[in-house]
């Protein structure tokens, strides 16, 4: 399937030497001898990457990395000084003024940090501007406009002006505005940034409510590596104008590509974002059960010096698990089988069971914990006390698989 | 020695000489609206006209405004002077009306492209600060003596104001909503009527009151060259000593001036309000 925004070696360079900029570029040369040499400044860096159509696609950066600058070239707000924006597979860079006017009205619209309200026109008139500059007649717009100001909570306010409302309603008439145009694209320039924390957390669950049904392709920038990880299927992270990671949140936060990043996901509360399947051991020692009689359990056990095993079938199905001193029992007792002493009524997590869920899990036992797949209750990894106590308790070193 | 002057005289004298036709094309259409305007003004009794105004100041400047207006135009009637205010009047309308026409789109220009903005400024400079009487000699050479220079002279003297608070009250409309708006699709004419200038219409109608302002302020200078009305009676009064006369004809426009005033700047304050709220 073709990706719904495919954003190809995108350069940015502010100022006049832009043809000398692009060849030091191209020479490797760093934003800041560029600027010192030219004195343009790089906005963004051959920038290429893929978003796929109903994707949730975070931009992360500190403060002057080129996010903006990069939203802005998906719809030439910002004109790029090299590379390809292509829509659906068609080039936004190469369109005509026209027709760029027709993609902004009908595919991308934009949401923006200081709202960007008319401050002239009520809630009603400014929902309904992008329907205005398309032409359609005021009866129609306007109905459009109000089912769009139900869905984002603000019936009743349509005769409002923007000045009356708090900034979380203005972004919503913001949010209702871009809505409207029923664009397939949303671009969202740190469209939470200047609401309060509560107010963000609100407005956050309410985006991710309203994306669940609408399945947007949503491009949403923020500096906030929370809201980041919060809202984002997959989120790039920029420094000085270029994409240094690309991946989903647990990929940042586990395996970040270099000290820059893992500087900036020290931060997190990982607990909420760590899940079972990049913890688990995915090939732990089992004791599969009637195939291994307390004889060979104990024999696996004295290879790997572990006192708990989990019990599998044959098809790895999850049982339970065997404790050491029990399986000497039987095998003492002179039973051939283990099934008397597996303990069957553990808690298990899912691949996708984050690690704040499965605290419980820790106080309660010095059991490792069992990862199955849901659908049919395979064992797909083990995780072991250790790991999860560590994560747990907030330490910075990352486990590697 | 360097001689502009003499340069300037021969390019107004070239261009009397090439665009005489235009001239008087133009001549004879500010006739018609100035006596058209002047027309409409005598043909209605005069406490109708009193009564007009008196109600459009109370409507848009309050009780005050409306009873002063009512007062002073009475008194000017009284003093026997309502003929010639008639006339003022008509010349500073016409001439305001000309001054914004040409004046507001200069302005829109001027905040649209860098390079005419940059053209502007030094001409309207120059426009304001040239003392008025001196648009009076190229204003009778092209068109004689009477009220048509005079409103040439006026409209030369009062239309910087309109340009330049337009461009400034469209330069002040703020980046994040002319971003917005291009974000959306709207074409530059879209921008420009449905969110620049709205935005930008408190400024543009302080630039009208200016210029009123403005044109009013020519009225004596005008007179000069024979453009009639009060500024006739006030230059009698200096050339002539009388002191009486003078000021019967000031009082006489100094009430056309607070009329004029009160009620442009209450167009401009409204606007503001509502945006306030
Ligand atoms: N119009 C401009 N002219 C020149 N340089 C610019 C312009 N806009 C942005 N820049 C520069 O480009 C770089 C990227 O800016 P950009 O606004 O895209 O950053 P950002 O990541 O959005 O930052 P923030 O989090 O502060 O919004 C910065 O170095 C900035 O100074
Ligand atoms: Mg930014």
């Amino acid at each position: 399937m073709m990706p719904k925004l495919k954003i190809e070696n995108l350069t940015l360079i502010f100022g006049r030497e832009q043809q000398e900029a692009l060849q030091m570029l191209q020479q490797g040369k760093s934003k800041a001898e560029i600027l010192e040499h030219t004195g343009a400044t790089v906005g963004v860096k051959n920038a290429s990457f893929d978003i796929e159509k109903g994707e949730f696609f975070v931009i992360m950066g500190l403060s002057g990395s080129g996010k903006s600058s990069l939203l802005r070239c998906l719809n030439r707000l910002i004109e790029p000084s090299a590379g390809k924006v292509l829509l659906n597979n068609v080039d936004i860079t190469a369109l005509a003024e026209a027709d760029l006017q027709k993609v902004r009205r009908k595919e991308i619209a934009m949401v923006f940090q200081k709202f960007g309200l008319l401050p002239h026109r009520s809630v009603l008139e400014n929902v309904a501007f992008g329907l205005e500059l398309q032409g359609l007649p005021p009866a129609e717009r306007g109905e459009k406009a109000r089912n769009v100001i139900e869905l984002v909570g603000l019936k009743g306010y349509e005769n409002m002006m923007p000045a009356e409302l708090s900034g979380g309603m203005q972004q919503r008439v913001g949010l209702a505005r871009a809505l409207a145009n029923e664009p397939e694209v949303l671009l969202m320039d740190e469209a939470f940034s200047a609401l309060d924390p509560l107010i963000r957390t609100q407005m956050q669950d309410e985006l991710l409510d309203l994306q669940e049904k609408m399945h947007k392709t949503i491009v949403f920038i923020t500096h906030d590596l929370d809201e980041a990880i919060r809202l984002g299927d997959r989120i790039a992270i920029m420094k000085d104008g270029e994409v240094i990671q690309i991946g989903t949140p647990e990929e940042i936060l586990t395996t970040p590509a270099n000290e820059y990043v893992s500087s900036f996901v020290e931060k997190v509360d990982r607990k909420a974002i760590i899940t079972a399947s990049s913890l688990m051991d995915t090939k732990p020692t089992v004791a599969v059960f009637r195939k291994d009689g307390p004889e060979g359990s104990l024999r696996k056990m004295r290879a790997t010096g572990l006192k708990i095993l989990p019990a599998v079938t044959v098809d790895k199905h999850f049982l339970g698990f065997v404790y050491l001193h029990e399986v000497l029992e039987v095998k003492q007792r002179g039973d051939k089988t283990i099934e008397a002493v597996i303990h069957r009524d553990v808690p298990v997590a899912h691949p996708d069971t984050t690690v704040e869920q499965m605290l419980p899990f820790i106080a309660e036992t010095d059991k490792p914990v069992a990862v199955v797949n849901p659908a049919n209750n395979k064992l797909l990894g083990l995780i072991s006390q250790t790991s999860l106590i560590i994560e747990t308790t907030g330490s910075q070193s990352i486990p590697q698989a | 020695m360097i001689r502009i002057g003499k340069y300037i005289e021969q390019f107004i004298n070239w261009l009397t000489h090439n665009f005489n036709p235009f001239f008087k094309m133009v001549k004879a259409g500010v006739e018609t609206m100035v006596d058209g305007v002047v027309g409409l003004f005598t043909f209605l009794p005069f406490y109708v006209v009193i009564a007009l105004v008196a109600l459009l100041a109370w409507r848009r400047a309050g009780w005050g405004i409306g009873v002063v207006t009512a007062l002073g135009l009475s008194l000017i009637y009284a003093m026997g002077y309502w003929a010639p205010t008639m006339e003022t009047l008509s010349l500073i309308l016409v001439s305001a009306f000309i001054a914004l026409i040409i004046g507001i789109p200069l302005g829109i220009w001027a905040a649209r492209s860098k390079t005419a903005g940059r053209i502007m400024r030094p001409l309207l400079d120059f426009m304001q600060t040239m003392p008025a009487f001196v648009y009076l000699i190229p204003a009778v050479l092209f068109f004689g003596l009477g009220k048509v220079p005079g409103v040439f002279a006026t409209i030369i003297f009062a239309m910087p104001p309109a340009v330049r608070l337009t461009t400034l009250g469209i330069s002040q409309v703020p980046d994040d909503i002319v971003e917005a708006t291009r974000s959306f699709g709207a074409t530059p004419r879209q921008l420009l009527f449905k969110v620049e200038l709205p935005l930008a219409l408190p400024t543009i109608l302080a630039g009208v009151n200016q210029t009123i302002m403005m044109s009013l302020s020519m009225v004596v200078v005008s007179a000069m060259i024979a453009a009639g009305g009060l500024g006739e009676i006030v230059l009698k009064g200096i050339t002539q000593l009388k002191i009486g006369l003078g000021f019967e004809g000031g009082i006489a426009v100094v009430i056309l001036a607070i009329i004029l005033d009160r009620i442009t700047q209450s167009f401009g304050k409204k606007k503001l309000k509502k945006n306030a709220k």
